[in-house]
């Protein structure tokens, strides 16, 4: 039976791990490589890299934390962050990326999902989306969750999934940072939406946080958190033996 | 030495990682004479069958890699690698593969509860169907990564492990020197070294 995937998820800027809360204050944790072993080691069934660097010295040093990650750690990579080109798709996927995340690349120029979906496949082609209430709305945001699109999120994911996305990352910015859980009305919305995995994001503060979103949404994949598992608040083996307990599948 | 098959197909990084990772030497490359001279060969792939197929027919190592096999050097297919080992493909139409292996690869979406996503991508367990050297380091109900939206049918002779996704769907093929997988050991954490790490200590 397939199971359900845990990821923990890791901001990288200037070759260091960093957590935003509110996507804004950074805090530095460890080396990416370093929490990449450990998180393999521990059970995590993927790993995402985003990479948040603005600089081209830190564009070099992700790249090289990225070569370093993929020789080491043997479970699905997915990288993320700045992938504006399909140029930008070669850069990391020679690395040794095995999918890539879109995110704002997605918004300016939504054919670069089928261009890339073409070129690599669909399943190399995760579509993020940042999302958030405005007035009674779901909004697409853009620029790590800075700028409101004025986009309706869930006609966005499925135009995203049309053009070819194999994945869909739903970052719910109400809920992310809040420990209160993931943002289950969200998530049902996409998940009705679309046929194509969904990774909940944004909100997990808690064991119990992932066993509520996968007994009341079946059909969400995967669950996505950074600080919780960086911290250490929430350990994966732990994790992965109260969500068996609870009857839900995971890799063990 | 293992020969990872380079024909313009799929990404070979970190299959050339995991190799370094367990000692063993690897070298990707569309060289005949490098296949040749290869212990074993690694047949990677992904993306459509068509256009695999294709790419390796038009660079001449689809012969190369037949002729090495039937002298009895062992072969190992991932992924799309291990459905080209078949006679035919019906993804898109209908395509001849390499026909080392009696069976077919077909759509899944036929065959499983419309209900279940399509591609199968995930951690899925294996059951053994039968003892085969390739397991000799993992456990029946492993996990191992899958990402595929078709399946091998018709290939009851040579399964050696299926996985259950609605259906039991084909996991593992073996027939005497050539193998195959249609998960990623590469992307299968220690369960994934492990096989590959039984197909390169291998002896005749």
């Amino acid at each position: 039976m397939i199971t359900k995937r845990i990821i923990p998820c890791l901001d990288v800027r200037d070759g260091k791990v960093v957590k935003g809360t509110y996507f804004q204050k950074l805090r530095e944790v460890a080396s990416p490589v370093e929490l990449a072993k450990f998180y393999s080691e521990n059970g995590a069934d993927e790993l995402v890299f985003y990479d948040i660097t603005a600089s081209a010295e830190g564009r070099k040093l992700f790249k090289d934390v990225l070569i370093e990650t993929a020789s080491n750690v043997f479970i699905p990579l997915t990288v993320g962050g700045g992938i504006n080109t399909i140029a930008d798709f070669e850069r990391v996927l020679s690395c040794g990326a095995d999918k890539v995340s879109v995110n704002s690349g997605a918004i300016a120029n939504p054919a670069l999902i089928g261009e890339a979906a073409k070129k690599y496949g669909n399943q190399c082609v995760v579509i993020s989306v940042d999302i958030k209430r405005v007035n009674g709305e779901f909004h697409v945001f853009a620029k790590g969750g800075r700028e409101d699109t004025g986009m309706e999120a869930i006609e966005w994911v499925k135009r995203c999934v049309g053009e070819g996305a194999g994945e869909v990352v739903v970052n719910s910015i109400d809920t992310d940072g809040e420990k209160n859980g993931f943002d289950l009305e969200l998530l049902k919305a996409v998940c009705e939406a679309v046929d194509v995995p969904v990774i909940a994001s944004g909100g997990a503060g808690c064991v119990d946080d992932f066993i509520k979103l996968f007994q009341t949404l079946p059909k969400v994949d995967a669950g996505l958190a950074a600080s919780v598992f960086h911290y250490g608040e929430i350990t994966i083996p732990n994790l992965k033996r109260k969500l068996c307990e609870n009857g839900i599948p995971v890799r063990i | 030495m293992i020969a990872i098959v380079d024909y313009g197909v799929g990404n070979l990084f970190s299959l050339r990682s995991s190799f370094r990772k367990i000692g063993a030497e690897a070298v990707v490359t569309g060289d005949k004479s490098v296949i040749e001279n290869a212990d074993k060969i690694l047949l990677p792939g992904v993306g459509a069958f068509a256009d695999a197929a294709e790419k390796l027919r038009r660079s001449g190592l689809d012969e190369v890699v037949k002729a090495e096999v039937k002298k009895g050097k062992y072969m190992l297919g991932i992924c799309l690698g291990m459905q080209l080992l078949f006679e035919k493909s019906y993804e898109y139409g209908e395509h001849e593969g390499l026909g080392l292996l009696k069976g077919k690869v077909v759509p899944m979406k036929d065959y499983i509860d419309p209900a279940l996503k399509i591609p199968h991508i995930g951690w899925n367990g294996l059951q053994f169907t039968r003892p085969h050297f390739l397991f000799e380091r993992v456990k029946n109900g492993d996990y191992a990564y899958f990402v595929h939206s078709f399946h091998a049918v018709d290939c009851e002779e040579c399964v050696i492990a299926q996985t259950e996704y609605d259906k039991l769907l084909t996991a593992s093929v073996a027939k005497d020197n050539v193998l195959g997988c249609q998960f990623h050991p590469e992307k299968s954490g220690d369960v994934g070294l492990n096989i590959l790490r039984a197909f390169v200590e291998k002896k005749d």
